[in-house]
């Protein structure tokens, strides 16, 4: 296989040598820019990759990946959804306000028994489904942008997260104290690389992503899903119910949220109105960064991952390099945007 | 099929369709009235109409997208209406639409079974038996296609194969083919036309909605003719001819198919010298143009007429060979540079790259020239508009309620038209014509031959591009013949023959 590959390379004239490695550059530039990125941050600082820090980058990266996941969906369908991080937020809230232990002093509900972690979990994935179901259902049902249904969304959970946090015996403050069993079934470690101890969350994260790949490729829900981003009128004709998958998509999406909230109350240990904010703005960048389109009805699960990683690898790496966090924000977003902007040339037809 | 063999005797001939009076009636008009059409076993019935005569609305009546008011359908002499067109797909009725309504980002077998893949376990799709399935109703078929091939990749006739390769796998009785051939050369015509005959052969019924009169009268059985929304006649092809039924359409007598030729070439306008496009597919090309002469660019789908004429218009990079007008080089790098320099490109697909489908007739007519109704530079003179608007709606007599209607809502001969009315007011010397008469009805084209000639009287030069034979014989002066991204010929138009342009045609591939 890769010998026929440079059998055929070497019968090209050399003009059109060069057209190739030129096109093989662009559309592998996301990995070449992976690593020439690890191999500069590791000349700069050296503990770079350490096992403790490449242990960070893939914690950060699969806490980060459910909502990407979940994000990616909404885009494939042509649409974006801007109320992810308030969900996440909200559902964060819910579980550290249900899972806080016994006797702690600022306890929110002091009459309350730590409930079973499964029921918490439960709990928590129906929020985010409940409020999935309601960003799909006004956009397939009322034809509006997810764009408007969301950005309203977005603000009726922020205000319902508000409120959460007056009741009880919070008034306003971060929930923090929570269940020594819940921490430890989201943070514990049964497996260590090294010294390093791997949190739970990361094989957890790693099972959902396995599901939703299996989803997307293996279902006829998700062949239905990238149908529709490509052709909804299409799809129609053939008898998909496109109400119902586009639904459906978002119910999925609010479930994924619900695990990523779940897993942030217990990995950030103290959970406030902020938990979640700009979320969905990472998860967006990361997708589109891996190649989930915005054309609709293109996106792999493997892009996602890798722009989920590579957005972390980056903003871990700033800091590694001790740029000022001002900074920070000017480099991710040329980073976004030339990402983008190459990725988007293999979709021109060019003439 | 089993129920008919048990009878003892052949389907052939037996009504599988039967539409008995159909009535639609929209607010203020009857787009349907009591339309009839009887399709029978092992046929193909042509269905033929100038545009607005009513017979997409007879099919929407069909498939359920519109409601009749009146009337009755019967499939196989069972009293049936379908709500939708996936319910008229379960009892084997199907219909390719015009424009191809296809998920292009997938590939042709997820599209084949969209609504229905094969399932095991009641939720994972099976590959395995999709791409088995796909294979067995290709090779049916008698087509090579790739099922896992992404259909953007592929060209238009194959995704239309692919698409009647999709009625097929519904096992259906009945498929309707709206203008199939629009997008197709003579070659694929002909592959075409084997499979609707296997399919004929089978005892299916095919409704075959086409303009084009030459392949009507090769393909079909019985022809029905339908006008301003009535039933006009139904005939066994034999019976018709051209004639009767261009009369029977248009309901007068329309003497000619073309305009007589009454334009004289003068000089040498417009040249180009051996211009190669970087990477699409033109090599080395040099055709004249003359003042007031209308050339015709032939050649197979794929030979690279349209990018020729993309080239010359700066929408393509040019990696070699120069342009010449009035004996002066000129370098058209971006359509605004030729567009100054002149000229005019009425693009292909009037759907994606030709028409703004939900600005009115007077922002579709003057986007190309609103620099001519600038007041004090900067502010739009709205009346200088609206009177070119309506001098070019009566000079083109577009059929319109009015200047403010939706551009989506005419037909597509008046869509033509008013884009030619867009480019006209841009006061073009060379006008690039790509398809200007596909897929819009017999009366219409007409007009639009009329105008071209009207146009190089004037002393305007059009290149057209025509995938119909008989079109660029009947209106052009000369025909520059493409193959392979080459011109492989000139021949004259007064002295050609179809046969001599399908051999130069031919010559690359």
């Amino acid at each position: 296989m890769k010998l026929k590959i440079v059998q055929k390379f070497k019968q090209m004239p050399p003009n059109e040598r060069r057209i190739y490695l030129r096109e093989l550059l662009i559309n592998n530039s996301l990995y070449i820019f992976l690593v020439a990125a690890i191999v500069l941050i590791q000349c700069m600082n050296p503990r770079f990759l350490s096992g403790p820090s490449i242990i960070n980058i893939i914690s950060l990266s699969a806490a980060n990946l459910p909502i990407a996941l979940g994000i990616a969906g909404a885009i494939i369908l042509t649409g974006t959804d801007l109320s992810a991080g308030r969900i996440v937020g909200l559902v964060a809230c819910v579980s550290a306000a249900l899972l806080q232990m016994t006797g702690y002093a600022g306890k929110m509900f002091p009459n309350l028994q730590t409930l079973p972690i499964p029921v918490v979990f439960l709990l928590v994935i129906a929020i985010g489904a409940l409020v999935g179901f309601i960003n799909g259902y006004c956009t397939a049902t009322f034809h509006l942008h997810p764009f408007i249904v969301t950005l309203s969304t977005q603000l009726i959970v922020y205000g319902a997260l508000l409120l959460l946090l007056m009741t009880g015996n919070n008034n306003g403050q971060s929930i923090s104290g929570l269940d020594p069993s819940y921490t430890n079934f989201i943070k514990g470690s049964v497996i260590s690389l090294g010294s390093t101890p791997i949190p739970n969350y990361v094989w957890y994260v790693l099972v959902i992503t396995a599901i939703m790949w299996v989803v997307w490729n293996k279902t006829a829900f998700g062949k239905n899903m990238f149908a529709i981003g490509s052709n909804s009128e299409a799809a129609n004709v053939s008898g998909v119910n496109v109400k119902r998958c586009i639904i459906l998509v978002f119910v999925l999406a609010g479930v994924l949220y619900g695990v990523t909230g779940f897993i942030e109350a217990a990995r950030i240990g103290s959970n406030s109105a902020s938990t979640g904010l700009n979320y969905e703005l990472d998860a967006i960048a990361a997708c589109v960064i891996g190649g989930v389109s915005f054309v609709g009805g293109t996106g792999k699960i493997s892009g996602v991952i890798l722009g989920v990683v590579l957005l972390r690898l980056i903003f871990v790496g700033l800091t590694f390099l001790g740029i000022d966090a001002n900074m920070q924000y000017i480099i991710k977003g040329l980073i976004i945007l030339i990402a983008c902007a190459i990725d988007m040339r293999k979709y021109l037809v060019r003439r | 099929m089993e129920n008919i063999s048990a009878n003892g005797t052949k389907n052939e001939g037996s009504i599988l369709l039967e539409m008995r009076g159909i009535v639609k009636e929209f607010p203020g008009v009857r787009a349907l009235d009591r339309v009839s059409l009887q399709v029978r076993a092992g046929t193909v019935h042509a269905l033929m109409g100038e545009n607005g005569a009513g017979k997409s609305t007879l099919m929407k009546c069909l498939f359920g997208i519109y409601e009749k008011d009146e009337g009755e359908i019967l499939l196989e002499g069972q009293p049936i209406v379908f709500r939708n067109p996936r319910e008229a797909l379960d009892r084997g009725v199907a219909m390719v639409h015009q424009e191809l309504n296809q998920a292009l980002g997938r590939n042709v077998m997820d599209n084949i079974w969209l609504g229905r893949y094969p399932k095991r376990l009641g939720i994972f799709t099976s590959e395995r038996e999709m791409e088995q399935k796909t294979r067995t109703v290709f090779e049916d078929l008698g087509l090579s296609i790739d099922p896992k091939r992404k259909m953007s990749e592929m060209p238009v006739a194959e995704r239309q194969m692919a698409e009647i390769a999709k009625a097929v796998s519904y096992d259906a009785k009945i498929i309707v083919l709206d203008e199939p051939t629009s997008s197709l050369t003579e070659e694929e015509v002909g592959h075409l036309f084997r499979i609707i005959r296997t399919l004929r052969a089978r005892g299916c019924g095919i409704i075959y909605i086409s303009h084009k009169m030459e392949e009507i009268l090769q393909i079909s059985d019985e022809i029905t003719v339908m006008r301003d929304g009535a039933h006009v006649a139904t005939a066994s092809a034999a019976e018709m001819s051209m004639e009767r039924i261009i009369r029977l359409m248009v309901g007068r007598e329309l003497s000619h198919r073309f305009p007589p030729k009454a334009s004289r070439p003068g000089e040498v306008i417009f040249e180009t010298r051996g211009i190669s496009s970087r990477f699409a597919k033109v090599k080395d090309v040099s055709i004249k143009v003359r003042r007031g002469e209308i050339v015709g660019l032939a050649g197979l789908a794929g030979a690279g007429r349209s990018e020729l004429l993309e080239n010359i218009f700066g929408i393509s990079v040019r990696s070699g060979g120069a342009l010449y007008l009035n004996g002066k080089e000129i370098r058209n790098r971006s359509p605004r540079e030729a567009i100054r320099n002149g000229f005019a490109f009425l693009t292909e697909e009037r759907r994606s790259t030709g028409i703004f489908g939900i600005l009115n007739i007077t922002e579709n007519t003057t986007i190309s020239a609103l620099r001519k109704y600038l007041r004090a530079g900067l502010f739009l003179s709205d009346r200088r508009r609206a009177a070119d608007t309506d001098d070019m709606v009566k000079r083109l007599s577009v059929k319109t309620a009015s200047k403010s209607t939706q551009i989506r809502t005419l037909s597509g001969g008046n869509q033509q038209k008013v884009i030619l009315a867009r480019w006209l007011l841009t006061t073009p010397d060379i006008l690039l014509l790509d398809e200007p008469t596909r897929g819009i009805d017999v009366g219409a084209k007409y007009e639009i031959y009329a105008l071209m000639e009207e146009l190089a009287a004037a002393g305007k030069s059009i290149l057209m591009v025509s995938g119909e034979l008989p079109e660029l014989i009947g209106v052009c002066h000369r025909i520059y013949v493409m193959s392979g991204g080459e011109i492989t010929g000139e021949v004259d138009a007064a002295s050609t023959t179809q046969e001599q342009i399908m051999t130069l045609a031919a010559k690359n591939v």
